[in-house]
């Protein structure tokens, strides 16, 4: 523990210090998810978001039926598992918020809770969200969850209540006190997820894009996902 | 036409009491229902996060649609120039009011944070197609509050045509603004069109007509007020024609899906395969919603008849909530198409795995929540009506003048 | 100015009064030991704190949501690490359990207290 000002004592990380400059558009964070990787059967990357994000502290409400709770409880990241209709291959693949440049919960976002960050992350203001769910709607990726129950045990780093809207913030507590990998990379021991800055050329992901060839999710919809798949 | 004369619904006080009593209850039963659901959170509806809109928005967004089509009667009156919809009018700018408060309060009641409602009306995103709403719909409140008054006081008479062709306009736009909640969302297969809008404004059309007409028809035969066959005639026709260019978008609109293959499964599952969804949109949307109305609105005999022409406006509205059932949840059950030329054969958070259907059953409280809304509505409507002069003393057909036009 | 002065002494005797009520038991915030007991003042002067605290609050959670500017002496969850008491047995109370420093001054105020319905009201260590 150090004292940075009188009363106020800071957590010591040894390897990085917490941001104290705005984030810019110099930025951009994104990811790469190699599906030739991933495995089958494999869920490291959600346990390990689960476990960061304080998703694993939520329990089931008292009287709350398995099946619907199932569909309610808060998923900020899944396993997908696709079959290709003409050729039958089999792709496993992990689905979470793509962090669009166009986002389209952003666009519907009535109070600008949903918002993006300079960096490229979407987000939610939960200060400002009145649990309308338009964002739920608008997103194509099903990426979003709605907090349906009263939250008993808050973590410091990843708020959370009832009525608001969440989703993956590319970890952005990790990412604000300098840490520059994700709880779902750091789990992957498939080294399927590459994460990191988009718009530096020699940033792993930058290098790992230009490699292999990569779609985005919804390409129709022209919203410049952050998140790309490989041989999908 | 004579000149007409309007008074407050005489009925005897133990009715009037009595049916504020039912309605009340109603209301209050809603109210424990939201405060349960605020209280524990949305784990007690159905609601999920696959399925985030439910029953009440269903009830919502048909109470709102059908207010901006209850002002139908008074804009024919005075944009118009129809002299048989004048003395109507005020009966419908009140509905138009008193509709709309029923819709938003339960769709403000379903919000995760109602309690931020301040900050709704404070922090606007305006690429938001809901914070255009917001604006949309208080003024809408506002202007035909304003429309009703240039209508009962006298010395404004003179500006009622004016504030009622911009109360026209205002409520085309609104019920554009709600159609477009659905009609800009490219996300999901069943909402992505541009005839979302104009479908929203046909329905609303009948759905207020329908609501406008049952009203009317309830107050008048209680208070023992006349009301003229002719009028009657007029009134059920127009809701008829409603009815039948509900009909025909209906039948547009899935046609052009059916023309797009990218569209098959989703009409796939709403005319076919969709289970509930399949059964309300026949049953509920097409057959008790428009054909068995139209057949009795537009049958000789039977069009005439009062107690027929009651069954049509309620069906008419049954069919409007199956409408709405249809397109607000049926729209989210079916699954996101997000991986074309593959099916999705598992996944741990409802994908839609072999194209099968989110879930969805409604609960009490979201139930009891909407139908709060809906006696909410009437329950300001018959209290207006008693305070002041909606209702004209006698629209029997001598008076009104139904053939002048 | 005066009624001003009235009200802090007003506020400070309540949280006083309720800071002494009762013996310590498990559960409950034992006096001293928080780490703020042990410093003069807070991040500003302690008039200026009693009163306008949320201000700072406020500011830092937008700069922090939107900017991502986490170094800091304004966070919430800074308040809650220097403020938070332990009980006899050396745990953690809730900063807004009854009694304690934040729900003490909010309830004797009468001023909702909207933090904890979704942040941590003890240090999490995460």
């Amino acid at each position: 523990m150090t004292a940075v000002a009188p009363g106020v004592f800071l957590q010591s990380v040894a390897k990085a210090t917490p941001r104290d400059t705005p984030v810019t558009d110099d930025v951009r964070y994104g990811m790469l998810i190699d599906t030739t990787k991933c495995a089958d059967g494999c869920s490291d990357c959600v346990a390990a978001c689960e476990k960061e994000n304080g998703l694993d502290l939520l329990e089931k409400p008292q009287g709350a039926s398995d099946e619907l709770w199932d569909m309610q409880r808060p998923r900020w990241i899944r396993t997908v598992k696709l079959k290709n209709n003409l050729t039958g291959r089999i792709t496993s693949l992990p689905m979470m918020c793509q962090h669009c440049e166009h986002p389209p919960c952003v666009d519907v976002c009535p109070t600008g809770a949903s918002f993006q960050r300079a960096d490229g992350l979407a987000l939610v203001d939960r200060h400002t969200c009145i649990g309308c769910r338009y964002c739920m709607m608008a997103c194509p990726y099903n990426a979003r969850s709605f907090i349906h129950e009263n939250v008993q045990i808050k973590p410091t780093a990843v708020p959370r209540g009832k009525g608001c809207v969440e989703s993956c913030t590319f970890c952005v507590h990790r990412l604000d006190r300098g840490d520059m990998t994700t709880a779902c990379q750091d789990a992957c021991s498939h080294d399927a997820i590459v994460f990191g800055d988009l718009k530096d050329p020699n940033s792993a992901v930058s290098q790992a894009m230009a490699k292999h060839t990569n779609v985005e999710i919804r390409a129709d919809l022209k919203l410049n996902t952050a998140v790309r798949y490989t041989d999908i | 036409m004579k000149k007409i004369h309007y008074r407050e619904w005489g009925i005897e006080s133990p009715r009037y009491w009595g049916l504020l009593a039912v309605l009340a209850t109603i209301v209050a039963v809603g109210g424990f229902a939201t405060l349960y659901m605020e209280h524990e959170g949305h784990w007690v509806t159905g609601m999920s996060n696959q399925i985030v809109w439910g029953t009440p928005h269903v009830f919502a967004i048909f109470l709102i649609v059908a207010a901006s089509g209850a002002l139908n009667v008074a804009s024919v009156g005075s944009v118009f120039g129809q002299t048989m919809y004048k003395p109507l009018a005020r009966l419908s700018g009140l509905m138009a009011i008193t509709l709309l408060i029923g819709g938003l309060i339960v769709l403000v009641l379903d919000l995760g944070q109602p309690s931020r409602l301040i900050v709704a009306m404070t922090t606007y995103n305006f690429k938001s197609i809901f914070a255009w709403n917001i604006y949309l719909y208080v003024g809408f409140i506002v202007i035909v509050a304003i429309y009703l008054f240039t209508m009962m006081e006298r010395k404004a008479n003179s500006y009622s045509k004016g504030v009622g062709v911009l109360a026209f306009v205002w409520r085309l736009a609104l019920t554009t603004g709600t159609g477009s909640i659905f009609g800009f969302l490219v996300a999901r297969q069943g909402y992505d069109a541009a005839i979302m809008a104009p479908m929203f404004i046909i329905m609303s059309f009948a759905y207020g007509m329908a609501l406008y007409l049952l009203v009317l028809m309830f107050t008048f035969n209680t208070d023992d007020r006349p009301l003229g066959d002719g009028v009657l005639r007029r009134l059920k026709n127009l809701l008829g024609v409603f009815v039948a260019a509900i009909f025909y978008f209906t039948l547009v609109y899935h046609l052009t899906n059916l023309y797009g293959t990218e569209n098959h499964a989703y009409e796939a599952f709403i005319l076919r395969d969709g289970g509930v969804y399949t059964w309300t949109f026949w049953i509920g949307w097409v057959l008790l919603g428009m054909l068995v109305p139209m057949g009795i609105l537009f049958h000789p005999a039977l069009g005439m008849q009062r107690g027929a022409i009651t069954a049509a406006a309620l069906l008419v509205v049954l069919g409007g909530l199956s409408a709405i059932y249809v397109i607000v949840i049926g729209g989210q059950a079916f699954p996101l198409s997000m991986f074309p030329g593959h099916t999705i054969i598992e996944s741990a958070y409802y994908d839609g795995v072999n194209g099968m259907a989110r879930a969805y059953s409604p609960s009490l409280p979201e139930f009891l929540l909407g139908l709060g809304g809906f006696a909410l509505a009437l329950l300001v409507t018959f209290i207006g009506v008693r305070l002041l002069q909606f209702l004209p003393v006698s629209l029997a057909d001598e008076v009104a003048d139904p053939q002048r036009g | 100015m005066k009624g001003k002065f009235g009200i802090s002494v007003l506020l400070a005797m309540g949280v006083a009064l309720i800071g002494a009520y009762g013996p310590a038991v498990a559960g409950q915030g034992v006096e001293g030991t928080a780490k703020a007991d042990g410093l003069d003042a807070c991040v500003a002067p302690t008039a200026f704190m009693r009163r306008r605290h949320f201000e700072l609050i406020k500011h830092q959670r937008d700069v922090t949501v939107h900017q991502g500017i986490r170094k800091t002496d304004n966070s919430l969850a800074g308040c809650v690490d220097c403020h938070v008491r332990k009980d006899v047995s050396g745990d953690h109370v809730a900063i807004d359990a009854p009694g304690e420093f934040c729900a003490a001054c909010h309830e004797f105020t009468g001023a909702s207290l909207d933090c904890f319905t979704c942040h941590a009201t003890k240090p999490t260590g995460n």
